[in-house]
């Protein structure tokens, strides 16, 4: 087998493209697509620690499965804000929603 | 009930009186004048069964009846206070009792009890008529005296004080009774006050009779320093005298008892009105008729002579002393005497003949003549009442007339306005001429007589000058009575106004018929034992009890024919003679006795007032008013206040202002107003800055733990 640390550098190399992403897109269903990458890189994380470790245990597995849930369900609620805020203000640039401004 | 109880509440009645008059009664006069005479009949009722139980005890001087309670707790024991009656306070309360009820049913009278309201009452002025309607025309009758409970109230008090000081058995209370008889005869001088005249000789008797009284303070301070008690009869006790006499004082020669016995006889000058401090009683007489008979003939001035006798162990044990007594006494008598020769007003030849006869008692007692001193104090006490009362009667008369005529410029108390008066008020003549009579010594039988008598014999036997001045003063007493009598009573009326005098009232008259004959009859209790064919048929009662108060009996004198030959003499020599002289004077440009330095006085009130008044008020107004108190105790005060000011202002204005209110009030809402002024630019709404700021501070605080805290 390939060593634990390859799939670890991996995973941090996914989860800081995907900060990357979040920070720096203007468009706000981009940003989205960040933190989608985030999650994912979190469950290559999972998946790794499972596989090098005690592989009865099905507790990396299942925590997997829940953070795929999860991030189902935020994107929807997400895609749903952004169109929301969109029919309000037309704009999906996240620089120009700042009505929570001083 | 026993005679100690009784005598404890001797002088209670008239203080009652006093009190429920001024709380309750005062606007209604015939419960308060009830009040007044039934307290004062009361007092007498005590007084006459107090007297006949100690007339009764043999020896009373040795065992008399006293009662004393613990009153001033001290360090140790207790200040006792309490009432001894021995013989001279006996005869005292019997004098004082009937005085005072004469007087107090007196005043019902004088002050018009009965008559119509006055016309126009000013406030604090004697009442001058009501116009009354009568078959048809008006006529001006004497009018109710609208202060009339007020005055009965007064007399109370002072009835209380006077009972208080006869009864007391040491020298605080008898001070206490003194002080109160003090202010009450301010009060009742000043008793209209409206008088700018009146209200002067109040303050004027308060003033004088103070001075007085701080000398006798000072006395009784120093006689409780030296022995530690008060007590009568404590202090009079063969030890204590003795020790008195011995230690010397320290002052001109005199023993401690000399030292004292004189501390305590300038009260008695202030009280009883001698040279010097004579001055009050003649414009005294600006009160009613009542308290000058009661306060200035009969009580007041009594005690202070009193005082002086109950005083007399103490006082004759310095020779130095009892002479100044004899001589202030002595000289007294001759000097009013002389004084009183010159006066129109009729009330004034009494207060004069009143300063007179005091110093008969005082030069009595100054040469050691005890028994005769106490016979006089009680014989001029009826005679004198008797002399003013019915001067009042007179006055009375005169201003019936006077609202009869119409016409207020007529005095209705000047001698040379009078004439006639035998026939329009023959019962005030009848007792005037018995009190006129034993005041003047008129033998065998006025009181007056007896008494005088015994004091001149006295003075014969110890003290020739006293005498030689007593039988002179006597012989002016004499004259001065009978020309008052003669100017006023005989002859015919002078005026219009005593042509419609008129007799007084039975509330009036009936006490000076009752007085008339004590004026008669209280002489013959003391007929010396080897006086010539009456001698020995009545005992010397006087002699016999009130010499038993003294330690040593004093013993009778021989008898010399010369003093009673002497007042013989200038009795009936002083009465013809003023009859004679004034039975054609008219009025007083023929009167060749109105000689000027007489009829003011010796002028002495005009030299105390540049002696001593101005000094004095000068003092008062330059020195303690403008310097100490303006000056200096109101600079302090100005320099308190400003400075506090200013303090005040300046804590204010350097470190409340600029550091609580500028530095930390404003300084924080401006500290706090630009810090959010300028943090809140960080609040974009963007929220990938924020994101940006939360994982730039995510790995400084994770470097800082790896580093700092988990290494």
């Amino acid at each position: 087998m390939v060593p634990l640390s390859w799939y670890l550098i991996f995973s941090a190399a996914l989860f800081s493209i995907g900060l990357f992403g979040v920070l720096s897109r203007r468009n706000a269903v981009a940003i989205l697509l960040g933190v989608e990458l985030m999650l994912n890189s979190v469950n290559v994380n999972l998946a790794a620690f499972w596989r090098y470790g005690n592989v009865t245990d099905l507790a990396g597995q299942v925590f997997a499965i829940i953070v795929f849930a999860v991030a189902a369900a935020e994107v929807s609620v997400g895609l749903a804000l952004v169109i929301s805020v969109y029919r309000k203000r037309k704009t999906v640039i996240a620089d120009d929603i700042d009505m929570l401004k001083f | 009930m026993t005679t100690e109880t009784l005598i404890w509440l001797i002088p209670l009645p008239p203080v009652l009186a006093f009190f429920l008059i001024v709380l309750f009664t005062n606007r209604n006069k015939a419960l308060s004048h009830t009040i007044a005479v039934g307290a004062a009949l009361l007092s007498w009722i005590g007084s006459m069964v107090v007297f006949v139980r100690a007339v009764g005890v043999e020896h009373l001087g040795e065992h008399p009846f006293e009662s004393s309670v613990n009153w001033l707790p001290l360090a140790d024991s207790w200040f006792r206070i309490g009432i001894l009656v021995d013989p001279l306070t006996a005869v005292t309360l019997f004098f004082v009792a009937w005085t005072v009820l004469m007087i107090f049913i007196y005043s019902i009278g004088y002050h018009n009890f009965g008559q119509p309201e006055g016309d126009h009452n000013h406030k604090g002025l004697p009442p001058h008529g009501a116009t009354i309607e009568e078959h048809g025309h008006k006529h001006v009758v004497p009018s109710v005296e609208p202060m009339y409970s007020r005055f009965f109230a007064f007399i109370g008090l002072f009835a209380f004080g006077m009972f208080t000081l006869v009864v007391s058995d040491n020298l605080l209370t008898m001070f206490v009774g003194w002080e109160i008889m003090g202010l009450c005869s301010y009060l009742l001088i000043g008793f209209w006050y409206a008088k700018p005249s009146a209200r002067d000789a109040a303050v004027k008797a308060f003033m004088t009779t103070r001075v007085g009284d701080v000398f006798m303070l000072l006395g009784i301070v120093y006689l409780y320093s030296v022995t530690g008690t008060l007590s009568f009869r404590e202090i009079f006790t063969e030890t204590t005298l003795h020790t008195l006499a011995t230690i010397p004082s320290g002052v001109l020669g005199f023993s401690t008892a000399g030292m004292i016995g004189l501390l305590l006889f300038i009260g008695t000058v202030g009280k009883s009105a001698q040279f010097p401090l004579h001055v009050w009683l003649p414009d005294a007489m600006e009160g009613p008729t009542p308290v000058s008979a009661m306060i200035h003939a009969a009580t007041m001035v009594s005690a202070g002579v009193y005082a002086a006798i109950r005083m007399f162990p103490l006082l004759s044990l310095d020779s130095q002393t009892m002479s100044i007594v004899a001589f202030i006494g002595a000289f007294t008598a001759l000097f009013a005497a002389t004084i009183a020769l010159a006066q129109n007003d009729i009330k004034r030849v009494l207060a004069f003949s009143t300063i007179s006869q005091l110093g008969y008692m005082i030069a009595a007692l100054g040469i050691g003549a005890y028994v005769a001193a106490v016979f006089h104090l009680i014989t001029h006490a009826f005679f004198k009442a008797l002399l003013f009362l019915g001067s009042g009667s007179v006055i009375h008369g005169m201003e019936h007339g006077v609202l009869h005529t119409g016409n207020h410029k007529v005095d209705p108390q000047d001698m040379f306005n009078m004439g006639g008066l035998k026939n329009k008020m023959p019962i005030t003549f009848w007792t005037f001429l018995i009190g006129g009579f034993a005041l003047s010594g008129f033998p065998l039988i006025t009181a007056g007589f007896w008494s005088k008598d015994e004091i001149l014999a006295d003075a014969f036997a110890h003290n020739l000058p006293v005498f030689i001045t007593l039988a002179v003063a006597a012989f002016l007493t004499a004259f001065y009575t009978m020309r008052q009598i003669t100017l006023t009573f005989l002859g015919e009326p002078r005026t219009a106004e005593a042509e419609h005098a008129q007799e007084t009232k039975w509330t009036m008259t009936t006490p000076l018929i009752i007085l008339s004959v004590f004026a008669i009859g209280y002489g013959w209790v003391g007929i010396p034992e080897h006086f010539p064919l009456l001698g020995g048929l009545i005992p010397n009662w006087i002699h016999e009890f009130v010499g038993g108060t003294l330690a040593e009996h004093p013993e009778a004198l021989d008898f010399n024919i010369v003093p009673l030959l002497t007042s013989l003499v200038v009795a009936l020599g002083g009465l013809g003679l003023g009859y004679l002289f004034y039975r054609n004077v008219n009025s007083a440009a023929e009167d060749k006795l109105q000689i000027g330095f007489l009829k003011n006085k010796y002028y002495i009130d005009e030299i105390y007032d540049v002696l001593l008044i101005k000094p004095v008020t000068w003092f008062a107004d330059k020195v303690v008013y403008q310097i100490m108190d303006k000056g200096f105790i109101d600079g302090i005060l100005h320099l308190f206040g400003p400075g506090t000011q200013r303090i005040g202002t300046s804590i204010r204005n350097y470190f409340d202002l600029p550091v609580i209110n500028r530095f930390f009030g404003d300084g924080s809402a401006n500290a706090t107003y630009w810090s959010g002024v300028k943090l809140r630019v960080l609040q974009t709404g963007r929220i990938q800055q924020y994101l940006m700021f939360a994982l730039i501070l995510f790995l400084a605080i994770g470097a800082v733990l790896y580093f700092f805290v988990l290494a």
